[in-house]
């Protein structure tokens, strides 16, 4: 920082005053251009829609009202932000150490199927409470362990991350289907293979004067606490070393296994709390609804969040608007269910190319470097 | 039933799905094959396949030629090849990511346009009988062979050849090993790679092809699950060996079908278990053949995913 006192600095403070604007110039454009993305993201779907004979205009209002246009819009998409936070934190951890997993969704449907299995012999014989303080235990061990397989596999054996952490959600799959459909199922629900229900008053209620259940607020204390942990703390100093250059870490005597094992380990638990909070405040069991794609919507959240915890919480709100307004503009206009899918993975690929023009366009660039 | 005809039907349960569940993988790990060994890696052949699969069935339905949709499928790929190739080669762009969002992208472009094709039957495509010789119909059922296996087979054997033989093949595996010794060749690296990415789209459409109009025979969203992923493990497991490709897709072919052959005989007990044998064995097989500590034999040097 200039340090005012000083008599150079107090000569040229009206100089000091544009260097502070340049710099922020400089900075805006980890915000901008995420917009812009976004922006090139409307213009090609909205070319899309028109190709199909479709409106964009009314597209747009459609998701503009199905997700935020009223107070029961908001709430419905509050709560499907809420699993989003936390896959998004999946992938935004091990990104810090420049691991890319996309299996988060595994770490939700085994988190949820574990707090649902743990509960069947608690029901009824412990308090609320104490029931759900285990389930959520039991998902975030099951999602932790789950995840950490895929760093220690890639620390000790040299296997891919991206490819492990995806065919580990496919045998997560597995299992869930496996118990439900097996020894877990509960016989007197003929429609669905579930586990056995945890009961209405065990399940976690609303935030008081919302229908949004606690998982959202969970979601956004972990995000503080993430954040804490990744950008002011030695861990997460040293995990963005090994980010940065794994040799040099390796050289500086970083335990780089352990940090990418924890690592992982942090972010399967945070998916796995996903699951939890869609067993305990959304389904009351685990069956087949835990795998609704949350994990992989994670994925975009991450990336357009840049992996910073505290950009998550806004980010994962508006695909979560997105995606709850999908019902509306499938009814009204006539559309697959599909096209929430379409624009997601094009803002994703817009997204990803607009890596290329960070410090490449003149307004960025400031006085400095031009 | 004994024990001994028991597993005589299982095994050839398996032998049949060796060669019926292959040729996506066959198809797809060729074409990656051929992408990875110019220095580019791409995952979004996943959603190439189901993309593939979905316009090929659309093809079939609408001009009552399953050939034309196979090749429209492959078409297809190469485009989404084509944009993989092209959005590669701009900078700070990481291949691995853009593969990712390419696989959301054509999963989501199939499952849309995709929706009005769930119901109605296409015109699938005729295998041929190698089968007829023998008197039991297991036999028979097993040898009804599709031509795609078999010019996948040859398609392999092309590959095989024309990567060492051909002064084509040199040039996509020096671009492949280091991108500095290829340009001062004068190869341009990026048209190599972007040619290679969309012959390996092609493939990866074919492969999808298969899946809507010959087995499982339609189009269904859950119809890939992965299959397209596999297939990109399935490549370092083959050590970029188009004939070990070959090898490994009959494996995985075999693995795929230990469920329903299970079932066949009564033994439907840990079904599920037995599905998920695919992605165990491709796991187990990517910790046996890749190591930290050496580098592999026939890896490419300028592949990311083996770094």
């Amino acid at each position: 920082m200039l340090d005012t006192a000083h008599p150079s600095t107090l000569a040229t403070s009206s100089g000091t005053v544009s260097e502070a604007l340049d710099r922020l110039r400089r900075s805006s454009e980890y915000v901008v251009m995420p917009f812009l993305a976004l922006l090139v993201s409307a213009a090609l779907f909205s070319a899309f829609l028109l190709a199909l004979g479709k409106s964009p205009a009314e597209f747009f209002s459609l998701v503009w009202r199905g997700g935020f246009g009223t107070g029961f819009s908001w709430q419905n998409t509050l709560v499907r932000s809420a699993p989003l936070v936390f896959t998004a934190l999946c992938v935004a951890i091990p990104a810090r150490l420049g691991l890319v997993v996309i299996g988060g969704e595994g770490a939700l449907v085994l988190g949820g199927f574990a707090a649902a299995t743990i509960a069947i012999p608690l029901v009824g014989a412990v308090p609320a409470p104490a029931l759900l303080t285990v389930m959520a235990l039991a998902s975030v061990l099951a999602g932790g362990l789950w995840i950490a397989i895929v760093g220690a596999l890639r620390h000790y054996r040299g296997v891919n991350e991206t490819i492990s952490s995806l065919l580990l959600f496919y045998i997560a799959v597995s299992i869930l289907n496996f118990f439900v459909e097996g020894a877990l199922r509960d016989p007197s629900d003929p429609n669905k293979p579930s586990t056995m229900p945890i009961g209405k008053d065990n399940m976690i209620g609303a935030m008081p004067g919302t229908d949004v259940h606690w998982g959202l607020a969970a979601g956004i204390a972990l995000c503080l606490a993430l954040y804490v942990l990744m950008n002011r703390t030695t861990f997460g100093f040293a995990a963005r070393i090994a980010g940065g250059n794994l040799r040099a870490a390796k050289a500086q005597g970083l335990p780089v296994g352990r940090l990418m094992v924890v690592s992982c380990a942090i972010a399967g638990a945070c998916a796995g709390l996903a699951g939890f909070f869609e067993v305990a405040a959304i389904h009351g069991k685990a069956n087949a609804s835990l795998i609704a794609g949350y994990g992989f919507t994670g994925i975009l959240v991450s990336f357009l969040a840049r992996h910073n915890p505290l950009v998550i919480v806004p980010v994962a709100i508006f695909l979560g608007g997105l995606a709850a307004s999908g019902g509306l503009v499938q009814r009204r206009m006539d559309l697959p269910d599909a096209t929430v899918l379409v624009l997601q993975g094009l803002i994703f690929v817009v997204l990803l190319v607009s890596e290329t023009f960070y410090g490449r366009l003149p307004f960025f660039r400031g006085k400095g470097a031009a | 039933m004994s024990d001994e005809t028991g597993l005589a039907t299982v095994l050839l349960a398996m032998f049949a799905g060796a060669i019926r569940v292959s040729t996506p993988f066959l198809f797809v790990s060729l074409g990656e094959t051929l992408t990875e060994k110019s220095g580019r890696i791409n995952l979004g052949l996943e959603g190439t396949l189901v993309f593939g699969a979905m316009s090929g069935y659309a093809i079939s339905y609408h001009t009552g030629s399953p050939w034309l949709g196979v090749l429209v499928a492959g078409f297809a790929g190469s485009l989404f090849g084509a944009l993989h190739g092209f959005l590669c080669k701009l900078q700070k762009v990481n291949d691995i990511a853009i593969g990712i969002a390419l696989m959301l992208f054509g999963t989501g472009l199939a499952f849309f346009f995709g929706k009005a094709y769930i119901q109605p039957q296409a015109p699938r495509l005729p295998s041929i009988s190698f089968g007829a010789w023998s008197d039991t119909p297991a036999v028979r059922q097993a040898l009804e062979i599709n031509p795609l296996f078999l010019l996948g087979v040859v398609l392999a054997l092309v590959l095989w050849w024309a990567l060492r033989n051909t002064r084509w093949g040199l040039v996509v595996r020096t671009t492949g090993d280091s991108a500095p010794a290829a340009l001062a060749l004068g190869i341009d690296v990026n048209r190599v790679r972007l040619l290679s990415t969309m012959a390996g789209g092609f493939c990866a459409g074919i492969g999808g092809s298969f899946l809507s109009l010959y087995y499982p025979g339609s189009w269904t969203e859950g119809l890939s699950s992965g299959q397209g992923l596999m297939a990109v493990a399935l490549v370092i497991f083959a050590r970029w060996n188009p004939l070990y490709c070959f090898a490994a897709a009959l494996l995985f072919g075999a693995a795929g079908a230990l469920g329903p052959a299970l079932q066949s005989i009564g033994i439907s007990r840990g079904y599920h278990f037995f599905n998920a044998a695919p992605y165990i064995m491709t796991l187990l097989i990517m910790i046996a053949s890749v190591s930290p500590r050496r580098s592999l034999k026939g890896a490419p040097g300028e592949l990311s995913i083996t770094k």
